[in-house]
């Protein structure tokens, strides 16, 4: 569900066009809130509060009776109720399978395609250090 | 003392229109995007989101172009924003360790695991005006080369190995984390709110306490051990979930401050630490939190604490420039009663003065007149 998190709205809506969805009904409508993002003393010790980030959550049931959350970074309602419908579609014995392969698997790929991007951007910048060699050799 | 007084509505609505007008500018320039601010004004924003403590790229794009570019006014804005929104809880602590690092150097260590990565800095830059950016700027693109799936573990960890530093504070079972949004600061304060202050402290006022300690002002004898700037995914435990539910990652920069050992006569000597983190790539804000963390645990550390960068009271109570803007931009609001009283106080002193300097020099005058 991860990948969901980092795809756009547009991009969830577009890949789950491919699905004939089952009936669905909104849990609990799209809502914009907080949460306290929490880092650690030197990276690895006890939490502290940094700040806090927006977040959009969701949840729906498929008239099935599955019941999804959905959860992301950001004031997308949108794109949370989306998450909460994949999330819903994955635990049901008939659209499981199509969701991984029409709706989660592409939006990996995409993801890791940018990822691959630009961790060889950033490589490029990686310095490679030599020895000056003294004397008359 | 403060009185209400009526009168002012329409000026102050011109006011308001006249500061709208001002804001857009030229009418007939391009209006500025919320995408062109994010996007080419990054670092603004980064900074925005950090010290207004929310991180919402566009909400501190919003903050920006409605503060005209004032950051301090778009933090205001920020922070009055975060207090409409409702709290679902708190995310896991991040790893940092396990960032997608676009950047990573560290000063005290030429050869570590995973390599010195620059990324996008302005680092060896001539600092010299570059009149190509002007119009019509297109960059080349960005070189490659095959990215390594070596791991990049942080410096700190690789110095803990062999006990050369002391290891981070864990937490104790069943703390909770103090959190100064929800509870007033008292003194002493506990390292995770002297964190959480000091993330969303002013950078400019971190700065000058971090340079005051580099300046003899509390000398701690900083190394750069790390600073590492990249995603982090961010995890949270909904609780009708049932478990953590990944939200998306966000930019982080991170520094590992290294700074002058201590030991006793039980305990080996090892280097200390000081640490920053926040949100964006904010590397100057990083290195100067760190740098008065490390400050700040004076006491702690069994060190004189005589500057005022070790001063726990002086240093968080005036980090926050929300607080202090405030503080100080209320003086001009009108204290028409306040003054008057001032002004009737300072009459009635005068007048007092004249009657006993009249009455000082009244012999004299009477004995001149007799001659």
């Amino acid at each position: 569900m991860a990948v969901l998190a980092h795809a756009e709205a547009g991009e969830i809506a577009a890949r789950l066009r491919a699905i004939s969805l089952p009936g669905h009904q909104d849990l609990r409508e799209p809502e914009n809130g907080l949460v306290m993002l929490r880092g650690r003393v030197g990276g690895d010790g006890a939490p502290f509060n940094l700040g806090e980030a927006t977040v959009s959550r969701a949840a729906v049931r498929l008239a099935s009776g599955e019941i999804g959350f959905g959860y992301t970074l950001g004031r997308d309602g949108q794109k949370a109720r989306l998450i909460a419908l994949c999330d819903a579609l994955v635990q049901s014995p008939e659209f499981g399978a199509a969701v991984e392969r029409d709706v989660i698997a592409p939006l990996r790929e995409q993801l890791m395609i940018r990822r691959k991007q630009s961790a060889e951007e950033t490589a490029a910048t990686k310095v490679d250090f030599y020895t000056m060699v003294r004397g008359e050799g | 003392m403060y009185v209400a007084v009526k009168g002012g509505e329409r000026a102050i609505e011109n006011a308001h229109r006249l500061l709208a007008n001002a804001r857009r500018g030229d009418q007939g320039v391009a209006e500025v995007s919320l995408d062109q601010i994010s996007e080419q004004l990054g670092l603004a924003v980064d900074r925005v989101m950090s010290e207004g403590s929310l991180y919402d790229r566009e909400l501190a794009a919003l903050a920006i172009k409605q503060a005209r570019g004032d950051l301090i006014e778009a933090i205001f804005l920020v922070r009055a924003f975060r207090a409409t929104l409702p709290r679902f809880g708190a995310s896991e602590p991040v790893d940092t360790g396990a960032m997608r690092v676009r950047r990573r150097v560290s000063a005290t260590f030429k050869d570590i695991p995973g390599g010195q990565i620059l990324g996008p800095t302005f680092d060896y830059t001539h600092r010299l005006l570059d009149p190509s950016l002007a119009e019509g700027f297109v960059p080349e693109a960005p070189a490659t080369s095959e990215a390594s799936s070596a791991a990049t573990p942080r410096v700190t960890d690789i110095l803990g190995r062999d006990g050369l530093i002391e290891t981070s504070p864990q937490a104790e079972e069943g703390a909770s984390v103090g959190d100064l949004t929800r509870e007033p600061l008292n003194f002493p304060a506990d390292r995770d709110l002297r964190l959480q202050n000091l993330a969303r402290g002013d950078e400019g006022f971190l700065l000058a306490m971090g340079y005051s300690t580099q300046r003899g002002y509390g000398r701690n004898h900083p190394f750069v051990g790390e600073i590492r700037f990249g995603d982090v995914e961010v995890e949270f435990a909904a609780e009708e979930v049932g478990f953590a539910v990944p939200l998306g990652s966000i930019e982080l920069t991170e520094c590992q401050m290294v700074n002058q050992f201590k030991g006793s006569a039980t305990e080996a000597p090892c280097f200390t630490r000081g640490y920053g983190l926040a949100f964006g790539q904010s590397e100057r804000k990083t290195m100067s939190m760190a740098l008065v963390d490390r400050a700040l645990r004076a006491r702690e550390l069994g060190e004189e604490a005589l500057a005022p960068a070790q001063d726990e009271e002086f240093v968080l109570s005036h980090s926050d420039n929300v607080q202090a803007t405030g503080f100080v931009e209320h003086l001009k609001l009108p204290h028409y009663v306040d003054f008057q009283s001032e002004l009737g106080l300072l009459r009635k002193l005068r007048k007092e003065f004249a009657e006993a300097s009249a009455e000082a020099n009244a012999p004299d005058a009477m004995k001149e007149a007799a001659e």
